[in-house]
């Protein structure tokens, strides 16, 4: 009998072999895991703290970087930044007085733990206590990517608008700490702080709330405080 | 966004898989993505459907099933399905950051010949 259709063709019972069900189980994202993994062990033997810096494009990610590179207590501060095209980024960082390595995706929107192994090799870690990379501008595709860090912070600037978390709550869900980035804007721009802080504590009730400024440097130092907390280094 | 490279990673995993097996042909993928999964189902298909024209994907039929996203109340001690984004206890009210269910990017089976 035909093992396709059960028809009693011997022909084609002689050119299909049966079916057979194989079991898996496999996360579509486990290569990502394992190198991810591989990434953070690799970090911990270098004595790094390390984080993952995400937001929507234009919120203030490299700025609040360059506030960070310039008053971060163990100068420099290494970063690892991706962007689709352009290495603007790494040269604004770099002026700031950190070390800084541009990943340029192309067509990717996000970055993966693959890409910030390759990175992290060209990056000259000696004398490094801090990474940070900051991933592509973007709320949706970065958030099911490990990429090895510590612990990420995700940006929501005053100009997004309050319901921003509850509108892309998986990435400020899996944040452990949230800028509320160009605070000195908020009166400008009608932002009702408030109503964002409920809608960031009913999302993610774990994560750390900053107001911040990237602009002035308000706030930064207790984003530096909070950084200093972390387990490794 | 990102539903083709989840795809291609996919593929090469049930590649991989068949081959192993010594089968040529890939009959039908079962996957299981979450809610929580970031990935749109629809999205994936119409990427699958590109992979799909080509050999040994050809008549391979894409088998998915959305995990609904289900939480714990450490409070009540039960689980629950949230009803929006926001997580919180239909019985308490109170809010949860245990998801239980929903994460899953998960290849479960392949058929093979």
């Amino acid at each position: 009998m035909c093992g396709t259709c059960g028809c009693a063709s011997a022909e084609t019972a002689a050119t299909s072999p049966p079916r057979q069900r194989l079991e898996l189980h496999q996360g579509l994202l486990s290569r990502n895991e394992a190198q991810a993994a591989a990434n953070r062990a690799h970090f911990r033997r270098h004595g790094l703290r390390t984080l993952n810096l995400l937001s929507a494009p234009g919120s203030g990610k490299t700025a609040v970087l360059e506030q960070l590179a310039r008053r971060w207590p163990r100068p420099p501060i290494g970063v690892i930044v991706g962007d689709l095209a352009t290495d603007n980024d790494a040269r604004r960082l770099q002026a700031a007085g950190a070390r800084a390595v541009q990943i340029r995706t192309g067509d990717l929107c996000h970055l993966d733990a693959a890409l910030v192994d390759r990175a992290f090799a060209q990056l000259d870690s000696h004398g490094l206590d801090l990474l940070v990379i900051e991933n592509v501008g973007n709320l949706v595709c970065p958030t099911a990517f490990d990429l090895g860090e510590e612990r990420r912070i995700a940006i929501l600037s005053v100009t997004e608008g309050e319901d921003k978390p509850l509108k892309y709550p998986a990435l400020f869900r899996s944040a452990d700490a949230v800028l509320i980035n160009k605070s000195d804007l908020a009166e400008a721009v009608g932002f009702d702080r408030r109503a964002a802080l409920a809608n960031l504590q009913a999302i993610t009730p774990q994560a750390q709330l900053f107001d911040v400024s990237a602009r002035t440097g308000a706030g930064i130092e207790a984003v530096i405080a909070w950084i200093e907390s972390g387990t490794n280094g | 966004m990102h539903e083709l490279a989840l795809l291609q990673e996919l593929c090469q995993l049930a590649e991989a898989a068949a081959s192993e097996q010594g089968a040529s042909r890939i009959h039908r993928l079962e996957l299981r993505v979450g809610e929580l999964g970031g990935v749109n189902p629809d999205a994936l298909r119409q990427a699958f459907a590109v992979v799909a024209a080509t050999a040994p994907w050809q008549s391979t039929e894409l088998q998915l099933e959305v995990v609904p996203t289900r939480c714990f109340c450490p409070h009540c001690e039960q689980a629950f399905a949230p009803v929006d984004v926001i997580h919180a206890c239909p019985r308490c009210g109170q809010l949860s950051h245990q998801v239980i269910a929903g994460r899953e990017l998960e290849l479960v089976a392949l058929e093979v010949s």
